[in-house]
């Protein structure tokens, strides 16, 4: 349960984020524009990531998969349609396959699904790969791409909708159903709670926004082959920046992604050549510290302020 | 989907829960082997047998978890043999578990809501959702622990809160198994007055117990398995008097 005034403050907190981000690309540089795009991409792939994982404890890996999806979608429609409908396409083509993959699989419980997600990412890239190659007989696509500050609206649009996404179905029903099936859901099934569905749904729901940030990110890159586009990198970053930032409130996620996102920027600039070590240094003293991510941090510096019971958004 | 006028097929004091010629088989081993089982309305019915006569089992099957070999099971009239155990209790049959089976990380209220959101055909409004789950925790003396955990719970009122979580799917039958199983004398009263107190309010009960005296107490009809098969059914009083029961279950 939540206080009203804590709501009021997540809530004005939000607002003012959106306002700054609104304001980005009127007073900033184009390579702000451009970080902050890469950033909320991150904020999106990993926000989505939680909507499914994070209350069922089902680790997928296959958000590259439907990030892919949604590039490949855009690569082939974005010549002749306007950018929103085509980012509408790519998140749908990655919620079917999303869904029809859920509903075969998610049977499969722990490492076995995760496995699974792991290879989706392979067989699907793989396919593309030979479709392309013995079908279309091409190896890469040229896009053609609209301009960084529409790209930029697009993904805080993105970014927008499924935050609101995720705090609706935290709210409902459907959201306690979501949180039953991650404790036992022998007793879920049990009582009442269509098991199968409620997880396919909202695989399909979450693989939604990776496909509409992959169909928007598709046109900042301009040229793009099976190996960039599902790219495995887009699975992992979304479970580590999860990992990084907690995912027991909604602010978790972005902070971690954020953060996340911000400190390899960085490191690649500066540090070229150590970035990976440095990187693999910080994630195992962030593991070993901070147990509960930023989250944990940030919560238990609310608790010493406020003493209260945890809140949940 | 099933419609509502369908109900009408059975009455009253009648047979609830109809299971004939049951059967399942775990590789070489008969968990349940021709089993019959008629149910009546209202009434409390007590399975006992030896650890693997087959009672989960046979739980497992009424309530769809595992699928029976063999045999037909109807309920209210319909056939609900091969229906999943979500598509089991929205018609009205709720289970615990033998080890239970709550949700750690979600407050007791958050149980009961579920219950009632999940395990209906059809459900009210939001304002009366709160009331009926708030009148099924004050039933179930779990009020003044609303908000807690359920990990935070004895072992007595996560077993109060299994029960609450499937009374506020509406039930009309309700399968208890083992309630009584870990409970200290004190709690085991509590427990069994709670049931007598169920039965009152016109809920079929199906009760899988080891302690006798809670059978014999609140049960008006005793079957007995054993290695699968149905090895007697009666009053408490023909089952304690029964030669093969005292040999196989009871002891001299």
């Amino acid at each position: 349960m939540k206080t009203a005034g804590n709501k009021y403050g997540s809530f004005i907190a939000l607002i003012t984020l959106l306002a700054l981000l609104v304001g980005v690309p009127g007073y900033m540089s184009s390579y702000t524009v451009i970080l902050i795009t890469n950033i909320l991409m991150y904020v999106v792939l990993t926000l989505s990531w939680a909507i499914f994982s994070a209350p069922t404890g089902y680790i997928s890996l296959a958000s590259a998969a439907f990030f892919g999806t949604g590039v490949y979608a855009s690569a082939l429609l974005s010549s002749s349609l306007p950018l929103p409908v085509v980012i509408v396409i790519g998140g749908s083509a990655s919620f079917t396959l999303a869904f029809l993959v859920g509903s075969l699989t998610l049977r499969l419980k722990g490492m076995y699904f995760t496995m699974f997600t792991f290879g989706l990412v392979e067989l699907v890239r793989n396919s593309l790969h030979w479709w392309e190659v013995n079908i279309t007989g091409t190896v890469g696509r040229i896009i053609l791409s609209a301009d960084n500050t529409a790209i930029f609206y697009s993904m805080v649009g993105i970014f927008v909708s499924v935050l609101l996404v995720s705090y609706l179905i935290k709210r409902s029903k459907f959201g306690l159903a979501l949180e039953s099936i991650g404790e036992s859901e022998e007793a879920a099934d049990h009582s009442g709670v269509n098991v199968t569905r409620v997880k396919a749904v909202t695989f399909a729901v979450s693989a939604f926004f990776m496909g509409a940030a992959g169909a928007t990110m598709s046109m900042r890159w301009t040229y793009i082959d099976p190996t960039t586009a599902f790219n495995i990198q887009f699975s992992f970053m979304p479970v580590l920046m999860a990992i990084f930032g907690g995912t027991g409130h909604l602010y978790a996620p972005i902070a971690g992604a954020t953060v996340f996102s911000l400190l390899e920027e960085m490191l690649t600039t500066k540090f070229p050549y150590y970035y990976m070590l440095i990187f693999g240094l910080i994630m195992l003293a962030v593991i070993r510290f901070m147990p509960h991510g930023l989250e944990g941090v940030i919560e238990k510096w609310r608790h010493r302020i406020k003493r209260e019971s945890i809140v949940r958004i | 989907m099933e419609t509502q006028d369908k109900e009408g097929i059975y009455c009253e004091n009648m047979k609830i829960l109809e299971a004939s010629r049951l059967n399942k088989r775990f590789g070489g081993l008969t968990a349940v082997s021709s089993v019959d089982l008629d149910v009546k309305e209202g009434e409390i019915l007590g399975l006992i047998g030896p650890n693997g006569a087959g009672k989960t089992t046979l739980f497992n099957l009424l309530s769809g978890a595992l699928k029976a070999d063999s045999g037909v099971i109807r309920f209210k009239g319909h056939d609900i043999t091969g229906l999943k155990p979500h598509q089991i209790a929205r018609r009205g049959i709720a289970r615990t578990f033998q080890s239970v089976k709550i949700f750690s990380r979600m407050s007791v209220i958050d149980h009961v809501r579920l219950g009632y959101l999940f395990g209906r055909l059809e459900s009210g409004g939001k304002d009366e959702a709160e009331r009926e789950v708030c009148e099924i925790l004050e039933f179930m003396a779990l009020a003044s622990m609303r908000d807690a955990l359920g990990r935070d719970l004895i072992l007595a009122n996560q077993k109060r809160l299994e029960v609450a979580r499937a009374l506020a799917a509406k039930p009309d039958l309700l399968l208890l198994d083992e309630l009584m199983a870990g409970l200290t004398p004190t709690e085991m009263a509590a427990a069994m007055e709670l049931v007598k107190q169920m039965g009152q309010r016109g809920i079929t009960i199906v009760m899988i117990e080891h302690v006798m005296k809670a059978i014999m107490n609140i049960c008006g009809r005793i079957i007995v398995l054993d290695h699968g098969l149905k090895l007697a059914e009666g009053t408490p009083e023909e089952i304690t008097e029964n030669k093969t029961v005292i040999e196989v279950y009871l002891g001299e």
